[in-house]
């Protein structure tokens, strides 16, 4: 297997195509032939990277680059950014209104998600700018 | 457990997946949260929920779950249906509330999924 690049734009608010990334990052990772374990890591990992956009933000991006080691995800936003990423990171702490809740999330549990299930991770953010989130998945460690 | 005897048990209605009542899930998971879900780490698994939309089902293609029982009577509308079909899940649809339905699966031998603690 060689290496494959995907990219999908994530608009905000728009909940009724919300998953729509995660999905087709998830088939495709199934066509290259990924161990399943690793693309359930990947898929809650796109997943609630592609809700806090949709969420959180005024828009963004999702990319993930596959290579025969690791699998990596960069989801991307153009704001507002996050005041206090370390607080984004505790469990139960959110922002998301209620009926975001509705929908059965903002229960502060993303981040922690998204960190539970990556290798690496890294959360940057600049008020007014961006938020970026990094994760990478290795392939041998399932 | 057979899916066709949680239908049984439940007393439930088959919305999608009439065909596939023979396939076999070892777990069962509740709630009505999206991101409890995305924590759970088992193959083979029911969730039982009270949440009807299309979240519900894309955390399920995400979390590898084949089969998702509505609870307290709730019936999802046809792109939420049409969405499960395309995704090859089998969904029921029970009047019992939550409680009711989780205890009468556990008190079958129906056990709970792990969660990924971590």
């Amino acid at each position: 297997m060689g290496t494959a690049n995907l990219a999908f734009n994530v608009a905000k608010e728009d909940f009724s195509k919300a998953g729509e990334a995660s999905s087709s990052i998830k088939k495709t990772l199934k066509k290259l032939g990924i161990e399943s374990k690793i693309i359930r890591k990947v898929a809650i990992v796109t997943y609630e990277a592609e809700m806090n956009i949709v969420i959180h933000s005024f828009g963004g991006e999702i990319r993930v680059r596959i290579d025969t080691e690791k699998i990596e995800i960069q989801a991307i936003d153009q704001g507002p950014g996050i005041e206090d990423t370390q607080k984004a990171m505790e469990i139960g702490f959110s922002t998301a209104p209620q009926e975001v809740r509705e929908l059965g999330f903002g229960a502060g549990m993303g981040l922690p998600n998204i960190k539970r299930n990556s290798d690496e991770f890294t959360i940057t953010s600049e008020i007014n700018q961006y938020t970026k989130i990094e994760s990478i998945i290795y392939l041998s460690n399932s | 457990m057979k899916l066709i005897e949680v239908k049984k048990l439940l007393d439930a209605e088959v919305l999608v997946g009439e065909d596939a009542l023979e396939s076999e899930i070892i777990s069962a998971f509740a709630c009505d949260l999206m991101s409890d879900v995305l924590a759970f780490v088992e193959d083979k698994s029911l969730l039982l929920t009270g949440l009807v939309n299309k979240q519900t089902i894309r955390t399920a293609e995400m979390m590898d779950i084949e089969a998702i029982i509505f609870v307290r009577g709730k019936i999802p509308n046809q792109e939420i249906l049409s969405l499960a079909k395309e995704n090859n899940m089998v969904i029921l649809t029970t009047k019992h509330i939550l409680y009711q339905s989780c205890g009468i699966l556990y008190n079958n031998g129906l056990r709970g999924a792990n969660i990924m603690h971590k």
